[in-house]
């Protein structure tokens, strides 16, 4: 592991675990045993750096404070008793991910994400159809137009548009310019814009896939006998058309975690089919934004070893994927699950669901749950209190994380291996 | 502690046994000499009648990295058709065409193999790449980093920079991805694809750089040759599918001007335009062609019939027979100003007039390649059949009439297109020791593996010499690695992590800061972050060995 020893005072090229995007440009002050951002520090970046104050890093058992080995020992001991553990959250790094994907196959139980329902959307689409994709570096060099799908690209990844859409010099010329047109039904509020406001083209999100289709049949040469879709009249329609096919290199991008509605997948996949058609004549790619809390991660480290990403069961000794009946919410509702591995090593909000389960949380120190799980440890987070690989956004890039202070804290993967090594 | 494996007939081309009963010892994972009369044998394994040979290498399998994965999170049809339960000893894990790491790692020494090498890493994507092949167990592996399609490459020879600044950041690649060899696929295609380019020819110009894929492979095999890396440029050729094909090709195998070149799955470039269906069969002149260039090599790429998937760096190429997808989807993706991948589920099927053909084609290479020194075993796991359908390959080589039935199963008119049924040349036990052990070895420049002479490493395959070749290759009776019985009847017996293969050719430091500002300049991620550093490959390995081979520096 990249494992410098953590230095007092500023340290530069640090990156940041905080989203999908993995920025690696931070500068950080880590005098005192806190982190302070000092420069390329987003919102995200600054939540979730500035928090690392004092660590309390006892591990309580039913609310108890214990030494960290009786909390290992209750936590095997549940795990062993358990007939189908689901192994959850997992907001953690390449190495605790491996380490869950082991425990799980042994323990013959479940693995899911926190942010699956989101990425699931995208799956579905690239079981069913595929998509043509790209990659943050050449979206900063080839981009001429980015159409923005119904989703707060801003807010979830603020430093987007300063790292890909607005520099000017890129490989191919000095005064590159890239448009900006945001489809949906209004621009996101907080959105932090890399200059003037995108041109909006209004469209109510739950009625995209129409737009989608009309775009697609216009840009086929085929007649609409449609007069207005999504919406718009198809007037619209036929102008955003033209920008499309016009881009030498356009870019849709969009955040699954935003389309919240029934079927969301099967919007995606008319906009990545709508791409698809555009290549016939032009260059147009996808770019599908996720990556936060190490979803991109946990799906490639279960992909390669498994065969199948997160919503794997082992419990028949054999990886099985189902989408819909291995999530954690289905798995609690229905009482499937009777014990829950909780892990959420980034973010301290991201708390596990409310379940009468039993429940072993592996959580950022400072999570303030509502109610006493039966073990809670406070592990490290990758990137501050030790290092670690996780996987950005476009899921190519891979990044170490480095460690950047003195931390009493396990990590995942040392939790998990201390757990497994008492079942 | 000393191992007698005793009696075994050996194939052991590099020492020039063929089939002679021999006796191998074992000490510490090394082969070593017959020890003095009275030392103490720990263990000894009577293999009488048994064939012995090295462990197999797979010099070309596309077993690590982004398009696997993407491939795997396609096809979970694949998957849930074929899983590999977990034991008491192995893990669980599934897949056939896009299988797992873990049920690749199981499944190939299962096979005999001990070594297998990815050979499409990409530059910006070794870190996956590694962290995939980390995962997988038993068989040691390493990677060709794919350049040629790579904006910073591309930017120098535009500005006509000499051949040793190229050379230093060919070498640069090598050290900071962590791989022992280049590719080149699609010698600046992938990127001419990103221009909305559908085709390069080897002679055209890229559409911004003004360079041809001619003058990459040249600056590109003089690199390798002059960074002295031991395993010689490995080409994917350009027009990869495209009927007629062949005439690239044979530029191609000239393009690197008398220096060592690798052709790679070289039957999916071997097309010609005749008859009525414009497509045929070009394996005859190709053949030739390796046959009178001694510095040229090539593996074949075979087509097996069923679901298989593609998984290329080739985008050119994969979207533009994105319409042939079995099932219909199909993804293709843009990296990084750096390469690309395509993916496409497929499915060669016997009475296809092309897929017919293409898998007589890969046979008539085969059968053609006169000296099996310079032509390798292989489908382009999983792109023209998954690696699991070696052992029907092997006996598709060594069995004429098997060969004859399953071609009369074809396909009338793809039959009729094909001097197969007219080869007579039966592969030996010999020369499939040469294809799979000991030419690999000598072409990827290790001498320690593929034979099992003293001093080579004690990976050891022992067959039943069963009369049908397909069920004897499939299930080794035993197969050693390091000296450790990992296999025995075909089921593992024991687990380790196999090591990395790497080089580290040096260059000039002038380099990293060029490549350091480029980075800062144009791309996301800063050269420091983008380069592996040393102990993150142990991570990558759960802490197997790192090799790092010699290069042989020459100036031209």
């Amino acid at each position: 592991m990249p494992s410098l020893p953590p230095v007092s005072g500023e340290v530069t090229d640090v990156t940041c675990p905080f989203c999908g995007l993995l920025c690696d440009d931070l500068v950080v002050d880590t005098t005192g045993g806190g982190v302070a951002v000092r420069r390329n520090g987003c919102r995200i970046a600054l939540a979730g750096f500035e928090r690392t104050g004092a660590v309390r890093s006892t591990p309580l058992v039913a609310g108890r404070p214990v030494t960290l080995q009786l909390a290992v020992a209750e936590a095997a001991r549940l795990v062993a008793s358990a007939r189908l553990p689901l192994v959850a959250g997992l907001g953690t790094d390449v190495a605790g991910v491996r380490a869950a994907a082991r425990l799980a196959d042994r323990c013959g139980g479940v693995v899911d994400h926190m942010n699956s329902a989101a990425s699931v959307r995208n799956l579905l689409v690239m079981q069913d159809g595929g998509w043509i994709a790209t990659t943050l570096s050449e979206v900063r060099n080839r981009a001429d137009l980015l159409l923005v799908v119904s989703s707060d690209v801003g807010g979830r990844f603020p430093r987007f548009f300063e790292r890909c859409v607005t520099p000017k010099e890129t490989l191919f010329t000095k005064e590159r310019r890239c448009d900006v047109v945001f489809l949906g039904s209004a621009l996101p509020k907080e959105s932090e814009w890399p200059g003037p406001a995108p041109e909006l083209v209004p469209c109510d999100p739950e009625r995209l896939h129409e737009a989608f289709s009309v775009l697609r049949t216009i840009v086929a040469g085929r007649p609409v006998a449609a007069r207005e879709a999504g919406g718009a009249p198809v007037g619209v329609w036929r102008k955003l058309a033209n920008r499309l096919r016009a881009a030498r290199y356009g870019v849709a991008t969009w955040a699954a975690a935003d389309f919240e509605f029934p079927h969301a997948e099967l919007t995606i996949q008319v906009l990545c089919e709508l791409v698809k058609d555009l290549n016939r004549e032009t260059r147009f790619s996808s770019l599908p934004l996720g990556g936060s809390e190490g979803d991109v991660t946990a799906e490639s480290v279960l992909l390669w070893q498994t065969g199948y990403g997160t919503r794997t069961s082992f419990s028949r000794g054999r990886p099985e994927h189902d989408s819909y009946h291995f999530s954690t919410a289905r798995l609690l509702a229905t009482g499937g699950a009777d014990l829950l591995l909780w892990i959420s090593s980034f973010n301290e909000a991201r708390i596990p669901p409310a379940t009468a389960v039993p429940t072993i949380v592996l959580g950022r120190d400072g999570m303030a749950l509502e109610r006493q799980p039966a073990v809670f440890i406070p592990v490290g987070t990758p990137g501050v209190d030790h290092a670690g690989h996780l996987f950005r956004t476009d899921r190519v890039v891979a990044l170490p994380v480095r460690r950047l202070r003195d931390s009493p804290l396990p990590s995942v993967a040392d939790a998990i291996a201390a757990i497994e090594a008492a079942v | 502690m000393l191992l007698k494996l005793a009696a075994g007939r050996l194939y052991d081309p590099v020492q020039g046994v063929d089939g002679q009963v021999r006796d191998i010892f074992i000490r510490d994972g090394w082969v070593v000499p017959a020890p003095p009369p009275g030392e103490r044998i720990d263990r000894e394994y009577d293999l009488t009648g048994r064939v012995v040979m090295a462990g197999a290498i797979d010099m070309h399998t596309h077993i690590g990295g982004g398009k696997l994965n993407i491939a795997r999170a396609m096809l979970p049809e694949d998957h849930s058709a074929d899983p590999v339960p977990r034991t008491g000893l192995t893990r669980a894990s599934s897949g056939h065409a896009a299988p797992g790491t873990l049920a690749t790692g199981y499944r190939y020494a299962e096979m005999g193999y001990t070594t297998c090498f990815e050979p499409a890493v990409l530059p910006s994507n070794a870190r996956q790449a590694h962290l995939e092949m980390g995962d997988t167990p038993i068989v040691d592996k390493g990677g060709y980093v794919m350049l040629g399609s790579d904006d910073f490459l591309l930017r120098l020879m535009a500005a006509g920079e000499a051949q040793a600044r190229i050379n230093d950041y060919v070498a640069w690649t090598l050290n900071a991805t962590r791989c022992f060899a280049i590719k080149v696929v699609n010698p600046g295609g992938i990127s001419a694809f990103k221009f909305n380019r559908r085709m390069l020819d080897l002679d055209e110009k890229h559409p911004f750089y003004g360079v041809t894929p001619r003058d990459v492979l040249r600056v590109l095999s003089r690199a390798v040759y002059e960074l002295g890396i031991p395993h010689p440029l490995h080409v994917h050729s350009s027009n990869l599918g495209v009927p007629g094909n062949a005439k690239s090709t044979l530029g191609t195998i000239r393009a690197s001007e008398g220096l060592p070149i690798h052709i790679t799955h070289i039957q999916f470039h071997s097309y010609g335009t005749e008859g009525d269906r414009k497509f045929s069969s070009a394996a005859a002149p190709i053949a030739e062609a390796i046959n009178a260039t001694p510095n040229a090599s090539c593996d074949v790429g075979q087509v097996l019939f069923g679901q298989t998937v593609t998984a290329s760096g080739d985008t050119m190429a994969q979207h533009r027979n994105s319409s042939f997808a079995s099932p219909k989807k199909f993804v293709v993706m843009d990296i990084e100003c750096d390469a690309g991948c395509g993916v496409l589920p497929f499915q060669y099927r016997e009475k296809h007039y092309v897929n017919a053909l293409q898998w007589a084609i890969g046979l008539e290479i085969f059968l053609l390649v006169q000296d099996p020194w310079r032509v390798f075993l292989t489908t382009d796991h999983p792109n023209g059949a998954p690696f699991i359908t070696y052992p029907h390959l092997i006996r598709l080589l060594m069995d004429r009439t098997f060969r004859n039935e399953r071609l009369a199963l074809l396909h009338p008119e793809a039959q009729a297109m094909t001097t197969l049924g007219s080869i007579q040349r039966e592969y030996t036990l010999n020369e499939i020791a040469i294809l799979t052990r000991a030419g690999p070895a000598r072409l990827l420049g290790l001498p320690d593996i593929g034979h099992l002479g003293p001093g080579a490493r004690a990976d050891v395959t022992v067959y039943r010499d069963e009369p049908d070749r397909e069920r004897m290759f499939s299930a080794p009776e035993y197969v050693f690695k390091d000296g450790e019985l990992v296999v025995k009847d075909g089921k593992i017996v024991s687990l380790m992590w196999g090591r990395f293969h790497t080089v580290q050719p040096a260059f000039d430091p002038g380099i990293e800061r060029r490549v350091a500002e480029h980075f800062q300049r144009f791309y996301t991620v800063s050269a420091e972050h983008f380069r592996i550093a040393e102990d993150e490959m142990g991570v990558f390995g759960h802490g197997a060995e790192v090799l790092v081979h010699p290069c042989r520096r020459r100036t031209s």
